[in-house]
């Protein structure tokens, strides 16, 4: 595993606006282990309890957005029994928090996946599993999923309270 | 580990679980109830444990069962999987699964996946095994 990180900016010299202090980039390559998912949540929602325009609430569900996405990377590796190590990047900015997940296993297609049943549904205690996507997508502010012959890449977006406020008209 | 959300009375004595740093799990009986607390992450790690441990209850035939995430830090769809799983099994044998889930940040992982809908999420044990 490697990991580098850049922030917050070990300076004296801090802008006027607190979130610009603590922008930056964190990067972690994993081995495809699940045993490696609980460290990924460690430390990209520390990363992101770092700004002071992210809460608590949403750390939490970068925490599981993220995990979500992580454990589809590992996945993804398995079934072609990839030994390559899965990469993760995340971007603090001022207004929100980029990670963004990448693997190489065959490329994730979203759309081909079945629809999980209505709740009232007999059917739905049929499905066990196809609820990660949903997660990803109701708490990230924005979900892009980009599969490729060579793997996906997963963005997952989480705006600051300022932003997220505007964001809703609010 | 000590019981959670009872008092700790008779009917405690079935123990399983491995301390793995993520996730233990204990069963005791509230009545015809076998409570079992979870404590940890209750992920793609740690999801297989419990639906074993489930299993195995089911399989000794125990037909109503409490499962209580108080100590649970941390859940996933895979860990929503699971209790969906066990109620499925619970229910094709004609028995029971409630399930105890008192804070807002798990709850908040049910409710976006519409399983509130599924499951009636109770605050505590007690409020599980009394509710008709």
């Amino acid at each position: 595993m490697t990991a580098s990180r850049d922030l917050p900016a070990a300076t004296s010299h801090r802008p006027s606006d607190p979130a610009a202090a603590y922008t930056g980039e964190v990067v972690l390559e994993i081995p495809a282990q699940m045993e490696f998912v609980s460290l990924v949540r460690l430390v990209v929602s520390g990363a992101a309890a770092l700004h002071p325009d992210v809460g608590s609430e949403r750390v939490e569900d970068l925490r599981v957005a993220v995990s979500e996405a992580t454990t589809n990377a590992i996945q993804s590796h398995e079934r072609v029994d990839s030994a390559a190590q899965i990469r993760l990047t995340c971007k603090v900015a001022e207004d929100q928090i980029e990670v963004t997940v990448r693997d190489r296993g065959k490329g994730f297609d979203p759309d081909a996946l079945p629809n999980v049943p209505d709740p009232d549904s007999p059917e739905r205690l049929l499905h066990e599993s196809g609820m990660g996507l949903r997660l990803m997508r109701v708490l990230a502010d924005e979900t892009e999923i980009r599969p490729s012959s060579s793997g996906t890449c997963v963005s997952l977006v989480f705006y600051g309270s300022a932003r997220r406020r505007a964001a809703v008209g609010g | 580990m000590n019981a959670r959300g009872n008092d700790g009375s008779a009917g405690r004595g079935c123990w399983s679980g491995t301390v793995s740093g993520v996730h233990l799990v204990e069963t005791f009986h509230e009545g015809p109830w076998s409570v079992t607390a979870v404590v940890g992450d209750l992920d793609v790690v740690g999801g297989p444990e419990l639906r074993q441990h489930l299993v195995a209850l089911l399989t000794e035939g125990s037909r109503r069962l409490v499962l209580d995430l108080s100590g649970v830090d941390f859940i996933d769809s895979f860990g929503l999987g699971v209790v969906v799983g066990a109620l499925k099994r619970t229910r094709l044998l004609d028995g029971d699964l409630r399930v105890v889930v008192p804070g807002p940040r798990i709850r908040r992982v049910f409710e976006v996946c519409d399983l509130d809908r599924v499951f009636k999420l109770h605050k505590t044990v007690q409020e599980a095994v009394s509710t008709l």
